[in-house]
């Protein structure tokens, strides 16, 4: 795993702690600013040129202003959808750093988040508690309660499914991972159907988060987008913090990249490993619940799409690399929504949205070859 | 009761007998080496005081506590700190990254700050270093970094693992020097090389491996005019 946050020591920079804290909370964020903005204005620029391009189409329709007049929402669209892809992704990669495995169980932990949080937000509208409770506590209640269960679900499956294969071939915990997903889709169906008798569920509409703000004629931004974005950020932010600073982090690095010698620091490496899965694990919760809110209905499959995609992000951004599954995230993210909603614009209905993910795969198959370790891949090497 | 002390250790790698039978006994305030050529088992043998490999027979006692059944984390709680072979840095985590996770048992900052300022003494290059990448920097430094790092704990007892290879000479000479200088600040040191000529210089006692048994243990002194070992291990004729 890879963070290139130059981390100060407690010990070293007392006397500047707090200033030295304070930048490596902050410095990804800039460069979470920078790849936002970078790839909306790399991608819009595509669309403005081929729209000036071709700007006529066949029944009259002036392209480039239909193209301008929806940009904002797509990239608000694409920000939404790139955040969670980052934080899912962000799962796939801290596993593979430490163990060098892809965890395909995770689209399911994900899963799970969503259902923890329309679990919740159901009761509370059933014991006609939505109303009494402030917005903002009540965001904070259904994501703790994705993430707390979907982190221990992550570290349970870790210590059942993976810890007993850790020195099997590597191909066999792979084997185990994909069992455990079928396994976790059908004991929520199965769990779901007992309880509720149903196991599509929908998040109940909550009026405060329903709202949205206009600006201009364009952009309509629901409370819904700005709270995925926001708690997206907050925990990506949280999450360096968490590797690059934090003897906790820090050992999980130290895990990942070299475990025989981790162990001779007297880190309990299972323990870090268990660590790695519980904050990936409550990483993926979260995303679940952004999920479900944003896209109201979940049902126990609802893992395996964004799951594939997160797991292509990381892989695009450079396994292992934590920076790199933020990257990937937004970049995939982006390229889908653009596509979605570019698509038949240009191709006058013939290419719609549904094959947005073509276009957005066919882009990552062309970066990855001229890119096999991902945009930002390895860093730094070793030497000697 | 000696302070350290390996008795009829056996240890496999899957169905392959590396360690056949060692034993081996290092009294407090000591640097004992073990020489050997290629395969003798100097390397299995330091992997299984630390833990990282589990004998299958023999017992393996320090200070009254037996170590042989403990995992390598708790194996270090005890004072046992064992620098690998090829210097195992964390190639991505900066240079005061990789000697924090030396003192990652210890929790008091003067404490761990202490430790530090030691092994920027012993080692002033890597203070100028602190925020690069440990796998930035050149073998010498490395191997600075690895052994600073097996020190921030304050160990008891240190497992030096050819610290020389791959060093140009006068690097050689420094690391050897160190070696001297930690003996002399109390540290016990076990100490496998290849280099037995500058190994023997500085221990007190030594023994020697051959295909996972003990052929011969001596004072230094002797070993350097026993005829066997000059012949095999010295290069002399």
């Amino acid at each position: 795993m890879q963070t290139e946050t130059v981390a100060p020591t407690r010990a070293v920079s007392r006397g500047i702690f707090s200033s030295q804290m304070l930048r490596t909370l902050f410095a990804p964020l800039g460069q979470l600013a920078i790849w936002t903005v970078g790839t909306a204005v790399v991608l819009s620029l595509v669309v403005l040129l081929l729209a000036l391009i071709f700007r006529t189409s066949s029944s009259g329709v002036d392209r480039f202003t239909l193209v301008l007049s929806i940009l904002p929402q797509v990239i608000v669209d694409s920000m939404v959808l790139g955040f969670v892809y980052a934080m899912i992704a962000l799962g796939y990669t801290m596993v593979y750093g430490v163990l060098e495995f892809i965890n395909f169980a995770h689209s399911e932990i994900f899963m799970i988040g969503a259902v923890v949080g329309a679990e919740v937000l159901i009761s509370l509208s059933e014991a006609k508690a939505l109303e009494n409770f402030n917005p903002l506590l009540l965001i904070l209640l259904i994501i703790a309660a994705g993430m707390a269960v979907s982190g221990l679900v992550a570290v349970v499956v870790e210590r059942v499914a993976y810890r007993p294969l850790r020195n099997a071939p590597r191909l066999v915990p792979l084997i185990s991972a994909i069992g455990v997903s079928f396994f976790l889709q059908d004991l929520v169906r199965m769990l779901e159907s007992i309880w509720r008798n149903a196991f599509y569920r929908t998040y109940p509409d909550v009026p405060s988060f329903s709202q949205r703000i206009s600006f201009g004629d364009t952009l309509d931004v629901s409370y819904k987008s700005i709270i995925v974005v926001v708690a997206a950020i907050v925990m990506l932010l949280a999450l360096n913090y968490l590797v690059g600073a934090t003897k906790i982090g820090k050992s999980i690095r130290a895990v990942a990249q070299n475990r025989a010698t981790a162990s001779l620091m007297g880190i309990d490496v299972d323990r870090a490993i268990a660590l790695t899965f519980l904050v990936g694990g409550a990483l993926g919760g979260a995303a679940g619940v952004l999920y479900g809110l944003r896209f109201s209905t979940i049902n126990p499959y609802t893992g395996f799409i964004p799951g594939i995609k997160a797991f292509t992000a990381a892989v695009l951004g450079g396994i292992g690399n934590i920076t790199g599954a933020m990257l990937g995230g937004i970049v995939l993210g982006f390229l889908e929504t653009f596509g979605a909603s570019y698509l038949s614009i240009f191709t006058e209905g013939a290419f719609g949205a549904e094959y947005k993910d073509i276009l957005a795969f066919g882009i990552l198959i062309i970066v990855l070859i001229f890119r096999p370790k991902g945009l930002l891949g390895e860093v730094v090497g070793e030497r000697a | 009761m000696p302070f350290f002390e390996l008795n009829d250790v056996h240890t496999y790698y899957g169905q392959i007998h590396a360690l056949k039978g060692i034993s081996v006994k290092v009294e407090e305030g000591e640097v004992v080496t073990l020489i050997g050529a290629n395969g003798a088992g100097k390397t299995t043998t330091l992997k299984t005081i630390s833990g990282l490999l589990r004998p299958r027979q023999g017992t393996i006692i320090f200070d009254t506590h037996r170590l042989d059944q403990l995992p390598a984390h708790k194996i270090v709680a005890m004072g046992v700190s064992h620098v690998p072979e090829g210097r195992q840095i964390f190639p991505r985590l900066t240079v005061l990254e990789n000697l924090e996770m030396g003192a990652y048992l210890l929790n008091n900052a003067a404490e761990i700050q202490q430790n530090l300022d030691h092994v920027f003494q012993l080692f002033p290059r890597l203070k100028e270093r602190v925020y690069q990448p440990g796998g930035t920097l050149s073998g010498g430094e490395q191997q600075m970094l690895a052994i600073g790092r097996g020190l921030m704990l304050r160990p008891r007892i240190l497992l030096l693992d050819e610290p020389s290879m791959g060093l140009a000479p006068v690097l050689v000479e420094a690391i050897f020097n160190i070696i001297r200088e930690l003996n002399q600040q109390g540290i016990t040191i076990l100490l496998v090389e290849q280099n037995a000529h500058m190994a023997l210089q500085v221990a007190h006692r030594g023994y020697v491996l051959q295909t996972g048994r003990i052929i011969l243990q001596d004072s230094a002194k002797a070993l350097q005019a026993n005829e066997m070992v000059r012949k095999a291990y010295l290069g002399e004729e």
